[in-house]
C-alpha cells in the first residue's frame, strides 16, 4: 500500500508535466490538470512519509526502493513545499501568458520533485544516483527558464558546476562502498566500520559532494545566484528543499557505518557553525531580496548541520541523549526550514509579481496595499528569525538542549557546548536581518511609484502561503507530538536499538508539551494586553492621524528613511572578515563639494575571492603553456613523452606497494 | 505552584517601576540633587494609561502591536524566571533558551514598531538595537552555559535554585566572572549607561529612547512597563548569583528584596560615575563581556 502511494508520487509528478504540454491548446486546462496531478502524487507521498512516520514499513528491495524514518522526514518536507509551488504557479507562472516557458517549467518541476521523491526513498546506490541527477538536470533548467537573462545563464552555469563537481565526489562514495561492501544495496553495505581508511576516504568525499548541494560554507557560492535567478515558486522548492537532498545524503551515508570516530562530529559541528555565521552575516549584506533568503539558508543547513554534528557525536560517545536531540533537532529543522524558506520565497514572489522589483531599498511600505502578504511574511519572518511561538523556535530549541546535554559530560564532548553561543549570535544576525527586510519592504513610506501602486496577489497565490503559514504555527504550538516519529526516525538512522532512544525521546517531548504551554501563555497575554489597550483607548475619542515627528522636520519625503543597507552597515562592519565589499564612487570632498556618486557591492568571499581569480590565473597558465608548443613537432612529442612518463611514474612513486 | 512562587509573580508585576525609581534616586542624590519621587514612575504610567494615543499616517497594524507583543513577550519571560531559589511558574530543561528567545520576540517586534513610522532616527535606533543585541546574544548564552555547568542543571529553576550557592565552593572564580558578564549584559540590554543613556537629550545618540519616539498613551505605558520589568529581570538573576541565599521563606525574600533593589543602587552607581561609550566602542564591551564569560566557561570545562 505504502509502496504504490511511494510510485504515485514518482510517476504522477514526473508525468505532470507531459499534461500541461499535451493540452497547450488549452493553457488554462493544461496547467490545472499538471497542478492536480502534482498535488496528487504530492498527497500520496506525504500519506506514505506519514504511515512510515507512524510506525509502518514499506520495502521493495528487488526495485531498489525503501522508505525508513529518515527519508519519510524528507519526503514529507518535499511534498508539502511541492504541492505549495505548484499551485502558486497557476497564478504566478501562468501558461496562457508565459505558453512554452510555463511548459518547460512544469516539466522541470514535476521531474525535479519525481527525482526527490526517488532518491530519498532509495535503497541501492544505482537508484539514488538516477534519482539525484534527475534531479539536478531538472533544476538545472528550472533555473534557466528566463534563458535570455545573463543573471539566469550566471546562475545555471554555476549550478551545474557545482553540480556535477558534486556528483563525480558521489560517484566515487559509493564505487568505494560498493567495493568494501559488495552490492549498490545500501543494506548490504550498513554496518561497514567507519574506522579505517576507508570510512575517512568515505566521509570526506561525502562531505564535499553533499556539502555542495546542501550548500555548506564553503561550498555555498553557487547557490544564491541560482536561486535568486528562478522563478520564485522554483525557488522556493529550491531552496526549501532541494538543498536538503544533501543534508540526506550525509545522514544516509554517515547512517552505513558503525563505530563513527568523533572527528566526524566534530568536523560537521565546525562546518555548520561556520555556515550558520557567514552564512547570516553575508545575508545580512545583501541588497536583493531573493539573494537575501538565499544566504539565509546557507545559515539555516549550518542549523542543520550542527544538530546533525551532535547526533554524530553522540553515536561517536554512545550517548544516546545527543544523538536524539542532534538527529531530531535537525530533522525537525529540515521540514520547519522547508516550510517557513518557501513561504518566504513565495511571499518576495508576490512582491516582485506586485512591484516589478526585488531591490529592498526600492520598496517601503508594502503592509499597507498587501496586508495579507504582510501578515503571512511576518510569520515566516518570525519563524525563521526561530521566535517563539513558532516553529522555528523548536527545532532550535531542540538543537540547543543537545548542546546542554553535552555541556554536563565528562571529557572533551563538554567542548562542544561552544556551539550553543554560535547559534545563538546567528539567531540573533537572522532576527536582525528580518527585522531589516520587514522594515525597509514592508513598513513605513513607499519609497517608490512601484512600491507605491503594489497590489495584493490573487487568492491562488496567497492560499499556499497561508497553508504554509499555519503548518508553522502548529508546529509552533504543538510540537510535542512530534518527537515520537523524529525518535523513531533517530533510531533508524543511528542504528541504536529503539528502546535506548526511548528514554530522552520521552524527556524531549515533555519539555516540547512546556515550550507549547508558554507559547499559549504568551499567546494570552498578547490577548490580555491587547483588550487592556483597546479598554484604555476607546475611554477617549480618537486623536486625528498626523505626520510621524522626525524631530521637527517639516518637510518628511521618502528618502530620508534608514535604507536596508543603512540599517545593516553597523553589523556588517563587524563582519569585515567574512563579508567583502566592494566601494565604488567619489565621496563629497571640500568645502563644496561638487559631484558625489557612491555605490556598495557585496561580493562572495568564495566565489569572487577565490575561484574566480584561481580560474583566471589557470586560464592565464593555459595560454602560455599553449604558445610553448607550437614550433616544432620534435618539441612537441618530447612534451607528450614528457607528460605520459610523469603521469606513469608518479603512479609508481606514490601508490603505496600492497 | 508554590505559594512563594505566586507571591514572586505578584513582585515582578509590582516592583519593576519602584526599581526604576531607585535608580533615578541613587542618581539624584549623588549628584546632590533631591530628585522625583521614588514612586515616580507608577505616577507616570497611571498618566499614559488615562491618555489616548496619537498615530502617525505612515504607520500601521504592527506599529499598535509592537507593544503589546513586546510587554506579553517580557512578562511570559518572567513566567520561566525562578526568583530568590523557589521554582518559577514553569520550569523544564532548556527552558533558559526560550527566556532569552522571549527577550529577543520583544525587541524585534519593537524595532519593527520603530521602522513602521519611516523616521530616520527611529530607523537608527532600531539598527543599533538590533546590533548591540545580537552581539550581546552570545555572551549571554555563555554566562548562562557558566551557570549550567556549575550547577549540573539544565533548567532556570535549576541553575538559579539551591544548587547555585553550593557551587560558589567549587566554581567561585568562573560564577564571578559570568556575574561580571551579566552585568553588562542587563546595562547594554537594558539601554543603560554605559551602553545607552536613558536621559540623552539628542535623538541622533539615542539607542532604545529613540525607537519609541513615536509612541503615546497606553502604548507609551506598555513599552517603560515592559523596560522596566526586564531590568528586573536581570536584577532577580544577578542578585540571586552574587548573593547566594539564606535559610527560611521570609529571609530569603527579604534577600531578593534587597538584592534587586540593591542592583538599581548599582545600576544608578555606573550612572553616575560613567560616562557613556562612543557608539562605535559598544560592540568592543559586547564582545568583551563574551570573552569574559568564554573564560568562565573554560575554567570549568577544563
Amino acid at each position: 500500500m505504502i509502496l504504490a502511494c511511494l510510485a504515485g508520487a514518482i510517476a504522477l509528478p514526473a508525468l505532470s508535466g507531459l499534461a500541461a504540454a499535451g493540452l497547450a491548446r488549452r493553457p488554462a486546462l493544461a496547467q490545472g490538470t499538471a497542478c492536480a496531478l502534482l498535488c496528487a502524487g504530492a498527497a500520496l507521498g506525504a500519506g506514505a512519509g506519514a504511515a512510515v512516520l507512524a510506525g509502518a514499513r514499506a520495502e521493495a528491495a528487488e526495485l531498489g526502493f525503501r522508505l525508513d524514518g529518515v527519508g519519510a522526514v524528507f519526503l514529507v518536507a518535499i511534498c508539502a513545499v511541492a504541492a505549495a509551488g505548484a499551485v502558486y504557479g497557476l497564478r504566478y507562472h501562468r501558461q496562457a501568458e508565459a505558453r512554452g516557458a510555463a511548459v518547460r517549467v512544469q516539466l522541470f518541476y514535476g521531474l525535479a520533485v519525481a527525482g526527490m521523491v526517488a532518491l530519498v526513498a532509495a535503497s541501492n546506490a544505482i537508484v539514488f544516483l538516477v534519482g539525484w541527477e534527475v534531479m539536478a538536470l531538472a533544476n538545472f533548467f528550472l533555473v534557466l527558464t528566463d534563458h535570455d537573462r545573463p543573471e539566469a545563464q550566471r546562475g545555471a552555469f554555476l549550478f551545474l558546476m557545482a553540480t556535477h563537481v558534486g556528483t563525480l565526489a558521489l560517484f566515487a562514495v559509493f564505487a568505494l562502498l560498493r567495493q568494501a561492501a559488495g552490492s549498490f544495496d545500501f543494506a548490504a553495505m550498513a554496518g561497514l566500520p567507519a574506522g579505517g581508511a576507508l570510512g575517512t576516504r568515505v566521509f570526506l568525499l561525502a562531505l564535499v559532494g553533499f556539502g555542495l548541494k546542501a550548500g555548506l560554507v564553503p561550498f555555498h557560492f553557487w547557490l544564491p545566484p541560482a536561486h535568486a535567478a528562478a522563478p520564485s515558486h522554483v525557488s522556493a522548492l529550491m531552496s526549501g528543499v532541494v538543498v536538503k537532498t544533501g543534508i540526506y545524503g550525509l545522514l544516509r551515508v554517515t547512517g552505513l557505518f558503525d563505530g563513527i570516530p568523533p572527528w566526524w562530529g566534530a568536523a560537521v559541528l565546525a562546518a555548520g557553525g561556520a555556515s550558520a555565521v557567514i552564512g547570516v552575516a553575508l545575508a545580512l549584506a545583501q541588497h536583493d531580496l531573493k539573494r537575501l533568503l538565499a544566504f539565509h539558508t546557507v545559515e539555516n543547513v549550518g542549523i542543520i548541520a550542527l544538530g546533525a554534528g551532535l547526533g554524530l557525536l553522540g553515536r561517536a560517545r554512545g550517548e544516546p541523549a545527543l544523538v536524539l536531540l542532534g538527529f531530531a533537532g535537525a530533522a525537525l529543522h529540515v521540514v520547519n526550514h522547508a516550510l517557513f524558506k518557501s513561504l518566504l520565497f513565495l511571499g518576495a514572489g508576490a512582491i516582485q509579481h506586485a512591484t516589478g522589483t526585488r531591490e529592498l531599498d526600492r520598496l517601503g511600505g508594502l503592509a499597507r496595499g498587501m496586508r495579507a502578504t504582510a501578515i503571512l511574511f511576518a510569520i515566516g519572518a518570525a519563524a525563521i528569525a526561530g521566535l517563539p511561538p513558532l516553529n522555528g523556535f523548536v527545532s532550535e530549541w531542540l538543537v540547543y538542549l543537545g548542546f546542554l546535554r553535552a555541556l554536563g559530560r565528562p571529557g572533551g564532548l563538554a567542548f562542544a557546548a561552544v556551539g550553543a553561543p554560535l547559534l545563538a549570535l546567528a539567531g540573533g544576525l537572522a532576527a536582525a536581518c528580518f527585522a531589516k527586510v520587514l522594515g525597509v519592504v514592508f513598513l513605513g513610506t513607499p519609497r517608490t511609484a512601484e512600491a507605491e501602486g503594489a497590489h495584493e496577489p490573487p487568492g491562488v497565490m496567497l492560499a499556499p502561503m497561508a497553508a504554509l503559514a499555519a503548518a508553522c504555527a502548529a508546529i509552533g504550538l504543538a510540537p510535542a507530538a512530534l518527537v515520537p516519529p523524529l525518535g523513531r526516525a533517530a533510531a533508524d538512522w543511528s542504528r541504536l536499538p529503539a528502546h535506548l532512544l526511548a528514554g530522552p525521546a520521552e524527556e524531549a517531548a515533555a519539555g516540547a508539551a512546556r515550550v507549547s504551554a508558554v507559547a499559549l501563555a504568551l499567546l494570552a497575554l498578547v490577548a490580555a494586553a491587547w483588550a487592556l489597550r483597546r479598554r484604555r483607548l476607546a475611554a477617549r475619542p480618537a486623536a486625528p492621524a498626523v505626520e510621524t515627528w522626525s524631530c521637527g522636520f517639516s518637510a518628511p519625503t521618502p528618502r530620508i528613511q534608514y535604507t536596508g543597507s543603512s540599517f545593516a552597515e553597523l553589523l556588517v562592519a563587524r563582519f569585515r572578515w567574512a563579508v567583502p565589499v566592494r566601494r565604488e564612487g567619489e565621496l563629497p570632498r571640500g568645502p563644496f563639494p561638487a559631484t558625489a556618486s557612491f555605490r556598495t557591492h557585496v561580493l562572495d568571499p568564495v566565489l569572487d575571492l577565490a575561484l574566480v581569480p584561481a580560474a583566471l590565473a589557470y586560464r592565464w597558465l593555459s595560454d602560455r603553456a599553449r604558445r610553448l608548443n607550437v614550433r616544432r613537432i620534435q618539441l612537441q612529442m618530447l612534451l607528450v613523452l614528457a607528460t605520459l612518463v610523469a603521469v606513469l611514474g608518479w603512479g609508481f612513486v606514490w601508490w603505496p606497494i600492497p | 505552584m508554590t505559594p512563594r512562587t505566586l507571591l514572586h509573580l505578584a513582585l515582578l508585576l509590582a516592583l519593576p517601576p519602584l526599581l526604576l525609581g531607585v535608580v533615578n534616586r541613587t542618581k539624584a542624590v549623588l549628584a546632590g540633587r533631591r530628585g522625583p519621587p521614588v514612586l515616580q514612575h507608577y505616577f507616570d504610567l497611571a498618566k499614559l494609561l488615562r491618555k489616548g494615543a496619537v498615530y502617525s499616517r505612515t504607520t500601521s497594524w504592527v506599529f499598535r502591536a509592537g507593544p503589546v507583543v513586546g510587554l506579553a513577550a517580557i512578562a511570559t519571560a518572567g513566567l520561566l524566571l525562578s526568583m530568590g531559589g523557589a521554582p518559577a511558574a514553569l520550569t523544564f530543561d532548556g527552558d533558559f533558551v526560550l527566556f532569552a528567545y522571549l527577550l529577543g520576540l520583544a525587541r524585534f517586534v519593537t524595532a519593527l514598531a520603530a521602522l513602521d513610522t519611516g523616521s530616520p532616527f527611529e530607523g537608527m535606533g532600531a539598527a543599533r538595537e538590533v546590533t548591540f543585541a545580537s552581539l550581546a546574544e552570545p555572551a549571554l548564552f555563555l554566562c548562562l552555559l557558566v551557570l549550567a555547568r556549575a550547577t549540573g542543571s539544565l533548567s532556570l529553576g535549576g541553575m538559579l535554585g539551591p544548587a547555585l550557592p553550593a557551587a560558589w565552593d567549587h566554581a567561585a572564580p568562573a560564577l564571578a566572572l559570568a556575574a561580571i558578564g551579566l552585568f553588562v549584559l542587563a546595562l547594554a540590554e537594558n539601554a543603560r549607561i554605559p551602553v545607552d543613556d536613558p536621559n540623552t537629550h539628542l535623538e541622533l545618540t539615542m539607542i532604545h529612547e529613540v525607537m519609541v519616539l513615536d509612541h503615546g498613551g497606553p502604548d507609551l505605558a506598555f513599552i517603560l512597563y515592559g523596560a522596566a520589568m526586564k531590568l528586573f529581570l536581570f536584577g532577580a538573576i544577578l542578585s540571586r548569583i552574587v548573593l547566594g541565599h539564606c535559610e527560611g521563606a521570609l529571609a530569603s525574600e527579604a534577600l531578593l528584596l534587597a538584592g534587586v533593589l540593591g542592583f538599581g543602587v548599582g545600576v544608578g552607581l555606573v550612572e553616575s560615575f560613567m560616562a557613556r561609550l562612543r557608539m562605535n566602542r559598544v560592540p568592543q564591551l559586547l564582545v568583551g563581556a563574551s570573552v569574559l564569560s568564554a573564560f568562565a566557561l573554560v575554567l570549568l570545562l577544563r
